[in-house]
């Protein structure tokens, strides 16, 4: 499927200067583009969810590119360790507003381009008001709940998603327009179990993934607004840096979605916490957790504990762990003999956030013995107990 | 057989392998041999009452079983099965 008209009214549209024509004059010179196109360009405005490592391409390729209005939401601050894959930030950006820090570097590519910052998180409250004024969202976000939360609202609104996400060495893309073509929720109806899927922040990420994924996202931007191409509406694409191999799937448009199907059932943008399984389910037992001092406190009373440490090899490497055994998460049910029942069991991680999921997986293969979760994870020993462990 | 491709979120659970063969004449019998293989990837992509999971897609080709018949969508020799779950990027 493919869409050919541009999404920009004609009656929006004004006249190149020719300080406008100098610049662009490379998109002039394509047939495909020409004066119409970048006239098209220069009304258009564009809303940019995340200014992280998808949004940074997407950014500062949009701008260049004369996109007349980019609207950028974060509520972020810029991280030391944001600098390996969100290129808009500097060094010197670091504990700055992302969007501040974008509004400068977009100003200082292009200074025509209007930006307007959104300094806060998309919300169910906000989104509607927020995305109404403009054409087309990029989805640059990094969860769930935002990302259906972008979807719904995109679909309410009839405006085009163009989707990228990114996971270790993965990339999807594609153009979710629920009026061409299916929209996020035809392909996922519902998100994963909050923490089965690692976060980039404990799963990693190669740097010049969301380079890549998010140049492909501004790439279809474009084609939305010059109009003309063959857009991903309709289509998955699926990359992996890693084999170098770039794979397309078909996507169909579900007649039974619950926002853009036959007989929706979703009017209206909805609590996103709870649909993405972030509010605590009453019915799970929390699990029992340990702090970092207070470990340190029974093994130096000589307390037998059984420390297992659930990272891989590799991730073990970083800041390892003196005394724990390593059981990685994919291996806990197949190794259960090894436990003993007697001893209280601790589990770690890198923040403590995945080997909750080792202690679940436990409990569900019927488990007897106390298990005990290390509060923050590894970062959180070499924070409180051993300082000479670095935090990653 | 099938060639099946496992995506880098499943790959914990398949030894870092990221593709496997499955024996089975359904997508269904593909994955489920997968699962055999590599008991860890069950309960993610399957639930309690043994569908598949609402955040996992599974394509034939380029073609997704939901179009083709579901779990009992035909597979035949030398096709490509590709797990394609919902990845989110970024921090929780
Ligand atoms: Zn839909």
């Amino acid at each position: 499927m493919s869409l050919t008209e541009s999404i920009i009214p004609d009656d929006r549209v004004d006249k190149l200067t020719n300080e406008e024509i100098s610049r662009y004059s490379r998109h002039l010179l394509l047939p495909q583009i020409g004066l119409d196109g970048q006239e098209k360009l220069k009304a258009a405005k564009v809303l940019i969810v995340g200014t992280g490592g998808l949004g940074a391409p997407l950014a500062l390729y949009l701008a260049a590119a004369g996109v007349g209005t980019l609207g950028i939401v974060d509520f972020d601050v810029v991280e030391e360790s944001n600098l390996q894959r969100q290129i808009i930030h500097s060094t010197r950006d670091i504990d700055r507003p992302k969007v501040a820090s974008a509004a400068d570097r977009i100003k200082s590519l292009n200074p025509e381009v209007k930006v307007i910052t959104h300094n806060t998180r998309l919300t169910s409250e906000n989104a509607l008001e927020i995305i109404e004024d403009y054409d087309i969202v990029a989805d640059g976000t990094d969860n769930y709940q935002t990302r259906y939360l972008v979807n719904d609202a995109c679909v309410l609104l009839g405006k085009p998603n163009v989707y990228g996400s990114i996971f270790q060495f993965e990339g999807q893309a594609s153009v979710f327009y629920a009026k061409e073509g299916p929209c996020y929720r035809c392909l996922y109806p519902s998100p994963p179990p909050p923490g089965l899927v690692p976060s980039c922040s404990e799963g990693g990420v190669l740097g010049v993934l969301p380079g890549i994924v998010g140049t492909i996202q501004a790439n279809e931007v474009i084609k939305l607004i010059v109009g003309g191409g063959n857009s991903l509406i309709g289509r998955l694409l699926l990359f992996d840096a890693w084999e170098m191999k770039f794979r397309e799937l078909k996507l169909d448009k579900d007649p039974g979605c619950p926002i853009c199907g036959k007989k929706p059932t979703i009017h209206e943008l909805i609590d996103y916490e709870q649909f993405c399984g972030l509010k605590p389910d009453h019915e799970e037992e929390p699990v029992e957790t340990i702090e970092a001092k207070e470990l340190k406190q029974r093994l130096d009373a000589g307390d037998k504990i059984q420390i297992i440490d659930i990272r891989e090899p590799h991730e073990r490497a970083i800041s390892p762990f003196a005394g724990a055994k390593p059981i990685p998460l994919g291996q806990m049910t197949r190794r259960i003999g090894e436990f003993d029942d007697t001893e209280d069991a601790v589990f770690l991680c890198k923040v403590g956030q995945r080997s909750v999921f080792a202690i679940r997986a436990l409990q569900e293969a019927g488990y007897k013995g106390k298990l005990l979760n290390l509060k923050d994870g590894v970062n959180a020993w070499a924070r409180d107990v051993d300082n000479s462990l670095p935090q990653y | 057989m099938a060639k099946v491709l496992i995506p880098t979120a499943l790959r914990a659970f398949t030894d870092g392998s990221s593709e496997v063969e499955g024996a089975g004449k359904t997508a269904g019998e593909v994955i489920t041999a997968v699962t055999e293989s590599y008991p860890e990837i069950q309960k993610h992509l399957f639930d309690e009452e043994g569908k598949l999971r609402s955040y996992v897609n599974v394509f034939i080709g380029d073609e997704n079983i939901r179009n083709l018949g579901g779990l009992d969508a035909p597979v035949h020799e030398g096709d490509v099965v590709t797990l394609v779950p919902a990845i989110a990027g970024g921090r929780p």
